[in-house]
């Protein structure tokens, strides 16, 4: 079989599988009785499991197997979740996750996990994991498991729990429903035949009990029939006519499952540990109301679906290169029809630059990602962070859904690993100091981010210790970043920002976590080079809020186009405050530096053409000059250029590999008549 | 006869002041006439500039300027050859761009000891032909000072 054209398939479900474990598992930590959440981890670790065996990736499927086991037993209330199991089944999920990235980059998925399936198979057997395992009597209990299950077979009963899933669905006016499954008495491909079955019916509903067990059907271990209890709104017929779809298919019957049945026995369970259960019952609730919100959340999610396809994301960016192409010619047909001046040719060219402006929204929303992609991570990598700290950390995640284009999402996830681990190793303290300072033991680390205006904002905040500024301007001092004289003039912001210099740890001790004085740093250029900002807002002894803007895309961008002498430039609009023709007589001097009085502010001028070294051909001292007064945080500065052009939405190009590095440039343009024009980055202006 | 099997090395050949280069076909991507060139402030003098060659910016150096050649004039003559090297592109500006030659590898010589001029450096071996002599650029050299 050519399982190629499966493979990235396969790769991305099995990273949605693996993603959809670690967050349920962090969810599960959290509350340690909700077996709903143990039946969503289970569903997807089987999911993967079944895919993998497909595949051929024998060591994958054969640690979800194991994992799997474990996760049937805490289901079945055979094991009690607590820390250490977790830890393994984290350290499972995480050797999967290394596997499955090993498959994509070509490898053949295998990797030596001995030691983890040996903690997996003692949890199993309800040992400590410290212990050697005692295998003859799991052994017996196993083949108790197994007669027990043959005995069963074809007749399903329900346990309490799945007494109650039925009731709850069917009272919420889903069908419940016994299908009994008859294959061919030929059928070779007994488990292929299966799974096409358990397809359809996971996609009309949930499948609640099976007989034989799914694993038994999977290795082929029953004669030619099979039940299962199906949850549905889809009716019985035309659930029939969709199983009997699948070829090799003798017979299909669905029941109704009666209501009297699992009615008339939860309600005497129910109504015998009624009394026994009162102090229960919250929690009990508690459990329902969480399926029945998940059972809602899959209901939603295959409504969306439908609505959805994959596009890979290659033809996306080839669709974003040819809409490129055309951005330029718009604005060489802009400036052809400025030049006829012809009222029809005017108005279609009007028409299609409109148009095209819709076109550029759909084509630019249509790349952007949603900022999970980059936050899902970080509840992992927090929860090791807080273990190996030996703090306790609580990551709250707002707005994961905020959407940002591709181009930026790349570029985002280190930067902000970078500021996550600043701080939950710098900001948050360790329990004993927390509750020394009356602070709750448990420290909050909030990650939010939210769309405003033509800016994604991303915020981590923390519950900390603050910056401490003082030992920041003494730090600083002593690297030798600021002097002690403009020390004094420094605002309070501005110190807190040191620590984004280069050079600047402020850890007494060097982590391996963070604190080798390079990260903050890097991350200070990584979002400036994206054309964002950062910012850091900090109280002593309560927190700090490390703030970044970042711009909606980068591929296409708004600027004002400048001339100097005969060389045009582009100013990004984003840096851009306003435009003004000063004097001569407006200029001041103030220690060399030629500044302007601009509404009350003194602003500095920075000649574009002493900077650029534009070669000028006469001297012409005019009395006027065009000023671009621009912004880089909250200091302002004034370029000074010959003549402006004009505003223009141009497509960002970078310089290539050979010119890298290039002093206040950040890239170029091609404008529409075909010349290219040098774009300007305001940034490095301004220091 | 029999017909010996001799080992070729494709080059385009070019000319700079007097004397004649040759650079290999596979890392040659065209030969374009001269076209409006965009100054790149605050880059070595032998960067020229850049200019977008089919929606793509690419760099031009000057290989006169790189050698140490006086610059001339520009003149109808003159050509860019788009060069690529490890994920690079750059132009070159030469005085003509005007053949492509088979030169057998066995003709192909070191780098001579005494060749007494600036470009000495950028220089990977020299062939004889008849009656020519072609210099062959060392490109990594030339694109990295």
């Amino acid at each position: 079989m050519e399982l190629n054209q499966y493979l990235e398939m396969f790769i991305e479900e099995s990273k949605e599988h693996l993603q959809s474990c670690s967050d349920n598992l962090l969810e599960l930590e959290k509350n340690p009785n909700d077996l709903a959440i143990v039946n969503e981890i289970f569903r997807s670790a089987h999911t993967l499991k079944g895919m993998s065996a497909t595949m051929g990736y024998e060591d994958l499927a054969d640690l979800t197997h194991k994992m799997e086991n474990v996760l049937d037993a805490i289901r079945n209330e055979k094991i009690h979740v607590d820390a250490e199991i977790l830890d393994v089944v984290f350290e499972s999920v995480d050797h999967l996750e290394e596997m499955v990235m090993n498959i994509a980059d070509g490898g053949d998925g295998k990797k030596d996990v001995s030691q983890t399936v040996a903690k997996l198979k003692r949890i199993e057997s309800g040992e400590s994991i410290q212990q050697e395992s005692a295998p003859s009597e799991t052994a017996a209990s196993e083949a108790a498991a197994t007669t027990t299950a043959l005995d069963n077979a074809l007749q399903l009963e329900y346990d309490d729990f799945e007494k109650t899933v039925l009731l709850q669905s069917t009272e919420q006016g889903f069908n419940a429903f016994e299908i009994s499954v008859t294959l061919n008495d030929g059928c070779l491909l007994k488990a292929a035949r299966v799974y096409m079955v358990f397809d359809i019916l996971e996609k009309n509903g949930d499948v609640v009990k099976s007989s034989p067990t799914v694993d038994k059907l999977e290795e082929e271990q029953f004669d030619q029939d099979f039940k299962v209890a199906l949850i549905s709104q889809t009716d019985a017929e035309e659930l029939r006519s969709k199983i009997m779809k699948v070829s090799e298919v003798d017979n299909v019957a669905i029941t109704q499952i009666s209501k009297d049945l699992f009615v008339q026995s939860a309600l005497g369970e129910s109504e015998a540990s009624v009394e026994s259960a009162v102090d229960e019952g919250p929690i009990a609730a508690q459990v329902e109301v969480k399926k029945e919100e998940t059972n809602q959340k899959t209901a939603s999610a295959k409504h969306a679906a439908s609505k959805t396809i994959r596009v890979s994301i290659e033809r996306l960016d080839i669709l974003m290169n040819l809409f490129e192409e055309l951005v330029i010619d718009r604005g060489r047909l802009q400036s052809i029809a400025t030049e006829v001046n012809h009222s029809e040719l005017n108005e279609t060219v009007e028409r299609m630059s409109r148009t095209m402006g819709d076109l550029q929204n759909i084509v630019l929303t249509m790349r952007m990602i949603p900022i999970e992609t980059v936050f899902n991570r970080f509840p992992k990598m927090v929860r090791t962070l807080s273990r190996d700290l030996k703090k306790k950390i609580n990551l709250e995640i707002i707005g994961a859904e905020t959407e940002l284009d591709r181009t930026v999402i790349d570029e985002i996830g280190d930067p902000l690993v970078h500021l996550i681990r600043n701080s939950v190793d710098h900001g948050i303290e360790s329990p004993e100091v927390r509750r020394a300072n009356g602070k709750p033991e448990e420290g909050n680390v909030t990650l939010r981010a939210y769309h405003s205006g033509n800016y994604v904002f991303i915020e981590i905040e923390d519950d900390g210790a603050g910056i401490n500024r003082e030992r920041v301007l003494k730090k600083a001092i002593s690297k030798g970043i600021v002097t002690k004289e403009s020390a004094l003039s420094l605002s309070d912001k501005q110190i807190n920002e040191l620590i984004l210099a280069s050079g600047f740890s402020t850890a007494e001790v060097i982590s391996d976590i963070s604190g080798r004085g390079v990260g903050l740093d890097v991350v200070k250029t990584t979002i400036e080079s994206l054309g964002g900002n950062i910012s850091i807002e900090s109280t002593e002894g309560v927190g700090s809020i490390f703030s970044i803007q970042l711009p909606l895309t980068l591929s296409i961008i708004s600027v004002m186009l400048v001339e100097i002498e005969l060389e045009i430039y582009a100013i990004p609009l984003s840096s851009i405050i306003e435009t003004s023709i000063i004097k001569n007589s407006d200029i001041l001097n103030a220690h060399n530096q030629k500044v302007i009085d601009f509404r009350g502010k003194v602003v500095p001028l920075i000649f574009l053409d002493e900077i650029f070294n534009v070669p000028r051909s006469e001297n012409d001292a005019d009395e006027y000059h065009s000023v671009v007064i621009v912004r880089k945080g909250d200091k302002l500065a004034g370029l000074v250029v010959d003549t402006f052009i004009g505003q223009q939405e141009i497509v960002l190009k970078s310089l290539g590999n050979y010119l890298t590095n290039i002093f206040a440039i950040s890239g170029a343009t091609i404008l529409g008549n075909g010349k290219v024009a040098l774009i300007v980055d305001c940034n490095a202006l301004m220091k | 006869m029999t017909a010996v099997e001799q080992e070729y090395l494709k080059v385009i050949v070019f000319q700079l002041a007097d004397k004649e280069y040759a650079i290999p076909v596979s890392n040659v991507q065209g030969i374009e006439k001269l076209m409006h060139i965009t100054r790149v402030p605050k880059t070595p003098a032998f960067v020229k500039g850049v200019i977008n060659l089919r929606g793509v910016v690419t760099p031009l150096i000057d290989l006169r300027e790189r050698f140490g050649i006086p610059v001339s004039n520009n003149e109808e003559t003159t050509r860019i050859i788009i060069i690529t090297l490890e994920e690079m592109e750059v132009g070159f500006i030469v005085d003509s761009a005007n053949d492509v030659l088979d030169i057998p590898v066995n003709a192909i010589e070191a780098q001579p000891e005494v060749v007494g001029s600036n470009e000495e450096d950028f220089i990977s071996g020299v062939a004889k032909l008849e009656n020519r002599l072609l210099i062959l650029l060392h490109l990594d050299k030339v694109l990295n000072p």
